[in-house]
């Protein structure tokens, strides 16, 4: 289990070094995406302005508030609470945000599927677990909105963070075929039998 | 007692902001218990986080988690208490639409087909207000509760046949809280709801995953299914986040309802571990805030 300090974007092979159980901490720009945003991207055929190539990408639609420009609020936007919602729903983008954008680290909670680590595999990738409902804490790793595309769809616009320390994060899927959830999911099932046994059920 | 509705929907407004901020007494007990009982190193790093992130809320003044929910409020109205019921309605609708505005916090709220956000939390049929009457003292009682959306996408109703008998109860919460694995943000409250029709079969369920910790259903039978389910489900080794551990549920909730002899219907809706809730009671003395 190794600790990583990242400032992005990152290359193919910064992200290949990564395995299951190892940490990792963000510096730099951070994406935010969410369903929405990946909805009006991959199926209407939405453009953004932003390079993507090399980032990570977490799946959130922020609080925010509209405040004045300034050198802390260049976006017109000030962060409230910046947090994590369920990769699941939007596991179906993994391939093209890869593919098309180039992105390199998926963050989010409770996980993607086969699918997606099929294309971390085949493309160079990992997913990242931060743990969910603590958006208080990880709203204090965010430094500011630096920017914002596709705001039409706020709050699940394509927000560009500036993160300082972003972490610790658990590599929870890697560019090797390795999945926490899929280990933890065979094991809650080997468990199936006792659980109903306990319960009496026949 | 007469009810003023300029303090209901100061209330609403009110309470909107405190379910969003401060996690009730009993679930902090019950962070704390899973955090002794916990086996698995990673696990308890995971509680620890989750531990941390309610005094960094109350420390920094933010929100728990940034999904603002679904808002629902509850209402009991006590014997003696005069309201004109479409107008507390109203009122309540109106303190939640100031609560995003003033508070500036996310609307998570969108029609169902267009998706076009009103930026109020509020649309068609939401806020949910349930409106229900107490025997209890001349009071009037409004619950807020926060829903979030990572622990409701994962909700299900089986209408199971009699012959199937209890066996299909239990398997069903096992059978759902694999299915659910890390989605529902846990450790979860399971609630589950049994017998009924199906529309109050899954309501229930809600009214099991939103009660308070260390609080048990009123019908024996009730108790004793929580009593059993409850280890049974963290035998299981989903864990906090899907990720391993003994913590999957601080525990499991259920309500029962009389159901048709040709009917054995189960649900299951799951609250997260940011399971918030805020209570304002209303007597001739005031308002009092709470859980």
């Amino acid at each position: 289990m190794a600790h990583y300090d990242f400032t992005t974007p990152l290359t193919e092979g910064a992200v290949r070094k990564l395995r299951l159980d190892d940490t990792v901490s963000l510096n730099g720009t951070l994406f935010g995406i969410r369903d929405a945003t990946q909805i009006h991207m991959f199926d209407r055929g939405r453009k953004t302005r932003f390079d993507l190539s090399g980032h990570a990408v977490i799946h959130t639609a922020p609080d925010v508030k509209k405040v004045q420009k300034s050198a802390a609020h260049p976006a017109g936007y000030a962060p409230l609470c910046v947090g994590t919602t369920t990769s699941d729903r939007m596991e179906r983008f993994t391939r093209p945000l890869m593919q098309q954008c180039g992105v390199r680290l998926v963050i989010g909670k409770g996980g993607l599927r086969e699918e997606s680590l099929k294309a971390f595999g085949e493309l160079g990738g990992a997913y990242l677990a931060i743990i969910g409902g603590t958006a208080a804490l990880e709203t204090t790793w965010v430094e500011s909105i630096e920017d914002v595309d596709l705001d039409d769809l706020n709050p699940e616009s394509l927000w560009k963070f500036r993160v300082r320390n972003f972490g610790p994060l658990l590599v929870a899927m890697d560019s090797h075929g390795g999945s926490l959830y899929s280990k933890v999911k065979r094991t809650a099932q080997e468990h199936r039998a006792a659980a109903l046994r306990r319960l009496g059920v026949r | 007692m007469k009810i003023d509705l300029r303090q209901v929907e100061e209330a609403a407004k009110e309470l909107y902001i405190r379910a969003l901020k401060r996690l009730p007494p009993d679930v902090k007990q019950g962070f704390d218990a899973l955090a002794k009982s916990e086996t698995d190193a990673g696990a308890r790093r995971m509680l620890g986080t989750m531990i941390r992130n309610i005094t960094v809320a109350e420390d920094t003044d933010n929100l728990l988690c940034q999904d603002t929910g679904i808002p629902i409020y509850n209402v009991w109205i006590g014997r003696g208490v005069e309201v004109d019921g479409v107008a507390l309605k109203q009122a309540i609708r109106r303190g939640c639409e100031r609560s995003t505005r003033e508070y500036s916090f996310r609307s998570s709220i969108v029609h169902p087909t267009t998706r076009v956000n009103e930026q109020t939390s509020c649309g068609r049929g939401v806020p949910i207000i349930n409106v229900d009457f107490s025997e209890d003292e001349e009071a009037l009682v409004i619950e807020m509760v926060p829903k979030g959306s990572g622990s409701e996408n994962n909700s299900w109703l089986r209408m199971a046949v009699p012959a199937e008998g209890v066996d299909a109860i239990k398997t069903f919460v096992i059978d759902c809280v694999l299915e659910a694995g890390g989605k529902t943000c846990p450790p979860t409250i399971v609630g589950v709801g049994v017998g009924g029709t199906a529309d109050l079969c899954v309501h229930l369920a809600k009214v099991a995953a939103t009660r308070a910790l260390g609080t048990h259903c009123d019908d024996p039978e009730g108790a004793r299914l929580e009593e059993e389910l409850g280890p049974a489900v963290n035998m299981l080794g989903v864990g906090p986040q899907g990720l391993g551990g003994d913590s999957t549920a601080f525990a499991v909730h259920v309500e029962t309802a009389a159901t048709h002899i040709t009917m054995n219907p189960v649900a299951v809706n799951m609250q997260c571990h940011s399971a918030r809730r805020a209570r304002a009671t209303f007597r001739a003395s005031g308002v009092e805030y709470g859980y």
